[in-house]
């Protein structure tokens, strides 16, 4: 549990993908990732594409390349998966440095590989441009009911506050004696696992009660939505990568 | 790091399944919102919260899983559905699995369905009915009510991982043959550890908040209604 999770992956930036308002980028980033799910697996020049489409939007956004290879690790134990699969697959079999590989393992461990890649990415450059505020604002604007993005507004609100109860109550165990080190301070954090989340519900409260004082019915600030609501240019522009992301599977599947 | 079972990753299962799964998904989170909006007061409401952020951070706590390419990670389905009930508790892990798609891209976004399906909607239905059978069942003591929050995490972390096998099953994009078997008794293996830790993760929280403030447990709401439970004012929450 590093600190503030809820602004770890936000890249402070100025670019046009920045500017635009959350509600397209959310939905240029779905139809994107449900082009590339819906594309043949041994097509293989589309995901050539996609990948050209995602360092093009990279690159305008400026989030940097070594930092999108960094975060992308995250789908590490599925790489895993997919290298396993051409030895677990069935049916046909082709030798490769003395290995045995099931053809449809191979194609399956790339199909996961490509994928998976690629949708990651586009989550990062999602995250790498735009806040959480942003974020939850956006899924307002898409009709998200109102009651999943009031948890999800509590939840990146409170996500601090547990953080930041759980240094303090170390803070406390190491000034007492104790001596956290490594796989053993695990025995004083589930000792304590109950405390913290009372504690940080007492104060989450607090949080809440000052909310609801000062006029909170549920929803962001009435001034949140109304400004930068998006414009019929702003979808037009955010548009052009899943148009293009949804030519190249449509292509794909004709040609393929 | 992610576990395989958990959060489903982008070409993993085939288009068609996922987008059963999808709509699947789509519809029981229609009614929990529906249920939800009539249990989600001014108690209620930051606790959902308190709990969708606990879940997302003990998402991010990892056990390697001795080969080290496997690891798991909690699932607070159980947690969820005995401190806010099963409706907002649902919708609380699908909170959790859609901005973590979004963002982190932990869960493929056309595998939302599938994930949504085995953690929030199997895990938390699973471990709401063990617990209001065994609130029944078990004395009403804290050795009880840890005992039943330990069962239900422990079964409802082993048959949402057993969701995954049937997906894989209906809609896996590599055949593994005779495999699936080793695949399922896998994932059984590897999710018992894990319910096992949490199991005791959420035994200890829900025993100390229904020692403090029994008045927070959904689940106990309806065994020992509380007299000063329900008659303080809307913002007398605060103690």
């Amino acid at each position: 549990m590093g600190a503030g999770h809820a602004h770890v992956l936000y890249r402070d930036r100025t670019s046009a993908v920045h500017r635009l308002p959350p509600e397209v980028k959310i939905a240029a980033m779905v139809v994107f990732t449900l082009a590339v799910v819906a594309t043949p697996r041994d097509a293989f020049w589309a995901f050539g594409g996609y990948l050209l489409l995602v360092l093009l939007v990279a690159a305008v956004s400026r989030v940097g390349l070594a930092w999108l290879a960094s975060r992308s690790l995250i789908e590490l134990p599925f790489v895993v998966f997919a290298f396993a699969l051409p030895f677990l697959g069935t049916g046909e079999r082709v030798s490769w440095l003395g290995l045995e590989l099931s053809v449809d393992g191979l194609y399956g461990g790339w199909n996961i590989l490509a994928k998976g890649t690629l949708g990651v990415l586009a989550s990062l450059l999602l995250a790498g441009t735009t806040t959480m505020r942003d974020l939850i604002l956006g899924l307002d604007r898409l009709h998200c009911p109102q009651i999943l993005t009031q948890i999800a507004t509590f939840m990146l609100r409170y996500l601090d506050v547990l953080v930041g109860e759980a240094r303090r109550m170390r803070v406390a165990r190491i000034s007492r004696g104790d001596d956290p080190r490594f796989l053993w301070q695990l025995r004083g954090f589930a000792a304590g696992v109950g405390a913290l989340f009372l504690r940080a519900y007492e104060r989450g409260e607090r949080v809440y009660l000052a909310m609801v004082s000062r006029g909170y019915q549920g929803r962001m600030p009435g001034a949140w939505l109304a400004t930068g609501a998006a414009t019929t240019r702003h979808w037009l522009v955010a548009a052009t990568v899943p148009l293009a992301a949804t030519g190249i599977a449509a292509a794909a599947v004709v040609l393929g | 790091m992610d576990n395989l079972a958990m959060h489903i990753s982008n070409g993993i299962i085939n288009g068609p399944v996922a987008a059963a799964f999808g709509a699947l998904a789509l519809a029981a989170l229609a009614l929990c919102v529906f249920r939800g909006r009539q249990d989600l007061d001014d108690r209620l409401a930051p606790m959902a919260g308190l709990v969708a952020a606990f879940i997302f951070a003990v998402q991010m706590l990892n056990f390697p899983i001795f080969t080290g390419a496997v690891s798991g990670h909690l699932l607070g389905g159980a947690l969820a559905a005995v401190l806010v009930g099963p409706w907002v508790g649902a919708l609380c892990v699908a909170v959790v699995l859609i901005v973590q798609s979004l963002i982190f891209g932990d869960g493929g976004v056309a595998m939302l369905g599938l994930n949504i399906t085995n953690m929030a909607l199997l895990g938390v239905a699973v471990a709401y009915l063990l617990v209001a059978l065994l609130l029944r069942i078990l004395p009403r003591t804290v050795t009880g009510l840890a005992a039943t929050a330990f069962v239900a995490s422990v079964l409802s972390v082993l048959v949402a991982s057993q969701g995954f096998v049937l997906q894989y099953w209906l809609g896996g994009t590599t055949d593994v043959g005779s495999s699936l078997g080793g695949l399922a008794g896998t994932m059984a293996g590897v999710h018992l550890l894990i319910g096992v830790g949490e199991g005791l993760i959420t035994a200890s929280t829900v025993v100390t908040v229904a020692k403090v403030r029994p008045d927070l447990v959904y689940a106990l709401r309806s065994l020992r209604p509380l007299p000063t439970a329900h008659q303080l004012p809307v913002t007398g929450g605060a103690r």
